[in-house]
């Protein structure tokens, strides 16, 4: 999968979110429910990340020579096996066994289950620590990969995560890059309300992170933060804060009462396909 | 009790009026005092040494601390191999996290911290992070169960307890200086995560003069006798071992049954000897009453249907503990070798 956004006949950015969004609502509705809203906001970030930054092998996910993606929010496990999917990493026909017993795709992501999923995730606050040991690890072998972390904004409420960022700045992690999705929702309400957490960039900027904040539903800041984060020289880990809309790309859901666990009816899924396909090509 | 007005636990001077008042009371010394009798043979820093000799041929093995390599001895380690020395601060979640990430790209992380931050803060690091995952990690952890007298906030009387619950764990309790380098260099060979408790500086070796080896899962009878099976780990085999020859000479042979492997624990041999009739078990621990090596021998022994005529604990009580002195509190929670012989002869 190196280079592949060289290839003149690749989708484009905007068609592999478009897809990714596709198939988080397919597996969206064989549950009836789950984090579909965190999944569509998020799908522009997962799009940039496996189809314009990652190197990864898709017959071979565990290649030494990839770069390491983990998914701290275990509940955006939707969001990540639509990835996987559209990255040919898992078959799309497994997508209707999501949150099935005994399926490699279940509700919360766990490395146990499913191929290319790196680490268990879930138990909030996890990831960035396990980033830093990865971030390490990579340097004691002498790699030039980076590990990427996918974490939430609620997440920032755990103690754990300035633990982490405050290590990887004090190891000089460059090759560490922690995704946040900002979405401003948390199970008990908006996070605001919640326990507030802005301002966002001058806390991680006093923690020694190079920080850049954009649209994370703005293809074209995402590949420029990417790149910008990747091509960095200074021996600084990268945060990008991603700001990001609920349900981005089915209008009902995203002006929907939003929600952490959002309630989409029996009937609404077929429409919710429909309005993302009128959506599709503006 | 309003902790705020008191009763207070410890005594004012003009109160304190038991024993000679003239002679000085023990004080609670450092922070890790040693648990050497006067006299006794030691060795210093078994753990360090032993996986600075482990290490010389693995160089996946790295050290990982927060803040208490000096006192885990794992800087014994890093003054040997510093660029695969880790100090990551004072931040136990992180250190199990950063250990996890480590694991994953390859490396074997020997960690370190007291027991108390391991269990108590780090738990959900250790489960999720590593043992869920099955990674190759070594929670190695200093002040296990009543090793200072600085208070709950360092006695780890409940480390067993907590750990025991937690699925694909191994732990492990040596005895003294030997079993402690024996184990190191089993635990680093076993492909998995451990916790391991650990006695630092200045150990007793006492071992040694016994046909003894460390084998991970493994109980090994130390000395047999007719009256009583005590079953230990951890430096109550050493209490163990002196309160037997105490108890000799009233008469009462006592065998000791070593089983520094606390989880899994060595049914077939646990069973055995417990099976053997006539004698009395007696579960001795450095550990609370609940939740440890005592309870994992019961459930075992009612589960297969063992009933030996007698059962008890010689462990710590169910309680936040005093600090003091570690012989004062020793003898005060009756894990001395005095107080487990006085009880043994009670029960009897």
């Amino acid at each position: 999968m190196e280079a592949r956004t060289t290839l003149a006949n690749a989708p484009s950015l905007q068609e592999r979110a478009y897809r990714i969004r596709r198939n988080a609502l397919r597996m969206g509705e064989v549950q009836g429910q789950g984090y579909i809203a965190q999944a569509l906001g998020v799908a522009d970030v997962l799009a940039t990340a496996y189809f314009h930054a990652l190197r990864y092998r898709p017959e071979d996910p565990y290649w030494d020579g990839r770069d390491r993606f983990l998914l701290s929010i275990g509940h955006y496990a939707i969001a990540l096996y639509a990835a996987l999917i559209e990255a040919g990493i898992i078959p799309e026909n497994e997508l209707n066994s999501y949150g099935s017993d005994d399926s490699r795709l279940p509700m919360s992501g766990m490395a146990a289950y499913t191929p290319g999923m790196e680490i268990s995730g879930g138990s909030l606050g996890i990831g960035l620590g396990i980033a830093v040991g990865m971030g390490l690890g990579l340097k004691r072998k002498g790699s030039d990969r980076f590990v990427y972390n996918l974490m939430s904004d609620g997440e920032l409420d755990e103690g754990p995560t300035w633990e982490a960022a405050m290590s990887a700045s004090h190891w000089q992690l460059g090759n560490l890059i922690c995704l946040v999705d900002v979405n401003r929702m948390q199970a008990d309400g908006a996070s605001a309300g919640v326990l507030n957490s802005e301002p966002l960039a001058p806390k991680w900027d006093a923690f020694g992170w190079h920080v850049q904040r954009v649209d994370g539903n703005d293809i074209g800041a995402l590949v420029q933060a990417f790149d910008a984060a990747r091509a960095l020289a200074e021996p600084k880990p990268r945060v990008i804060i991603c700001d990001t809309r609920m349900a981005k790309g089915v209008p009902f859901l995203e002006t929907r009462e939003k929600s952490h666990f959002m309630r989409v009816e029996r009937n609404e899924w077929a429409q919710a396909l429909e309005a993302l396909d009128a959506g599709r090509t503006a | 009790m309003n902790r705020k007005r008191g009763p207070w636990r410890g005594i004012a001077p003009q109160v304190a009026q038991s024993g000679d008042p003239t002679q000085p009371r023990l004080t609670t010394s450092a922070m890790i005092a040693s648990l050497a009798s006067e006299g006794q043979r030691t060795s210093p820093a078994p753990f360090g040494r032993a996986l600075v000799e482990v290490a010389r041929n693995r160089p996946e093995i790295v050290g990982m601390t927060a803040d208490l390599g000096k006192y885990t001895d794992l800087h014994v380690f890093g003054r040997e191999y510093p660029d695969r020395y880790y100090q990551m601060g004072m931040a136990e979640q992180n250190l199990m996290l950063a250990a996890a990430g480590m694991a994953h790209e390859g490396f074997v992380p020997f960690v370190t911290t007291y027991a108390v931050f391991a269990s108590r803060r780090a738990y959900d690091f250790i489960s999720q992070g590593i043992a869920e995952e099955g990674l190759n990690v070594k929670i190695c952890c200093a002040l296990p169960g009543l090793t200072t007298g600085y208070g709950p906030s360092h006695q780890a009387t409940e480390d067993l307890a907590i750990f025991r619950g937690m699925p694909d764990l191994t732990i492990v309790d040596p005895c003294d200086a030997l079993d402690t380098e024996q184990a190191t260099h089993a635990v680093a060979a076993h492909d998995g995560p451990v916790y391991m408790r650990l006695l630092r500086g200045n150990v007793p070796l006492v071992l040694d003069e016994y046909d003894y080896k460390f084998e991970l899962g493994r109980a090994k009878l130390l000395r047999d006798g007719a009256d009583v099976l005590v079953i230990s780990a951890g430096f109550m085999t050493m209490r163990a071992l002196e309160a037997a020859d105490r108890l000799r000479a009233d008469g009462v042979a006592v065998a000791v049954l070593h089983s520094p492997t606390v989880k899994p624990l060595d049914e077939a041999t646990i069973l055995r000897e417990a099976g053997r009739t006539g004698r009395m078990v007696v579960v001795a621990e450095n550990h609370s009453v609940v939740g440890g090596l005592g309870e994992a021998v019961a459930g075992l022994l009612m589960r297969r249907n063992v009933r030996p005529p007698a059962f008890q604990q010689v462990a710590l009580p169910d309680a936040f503990l005093d600090a003091g002195a570690l012989p004062t509190l020793h003898e005060r929670y009756g894990i001395s070798a005095e107080a487990m012989a006085r009880s043994i002869k009670g029960w009897l």
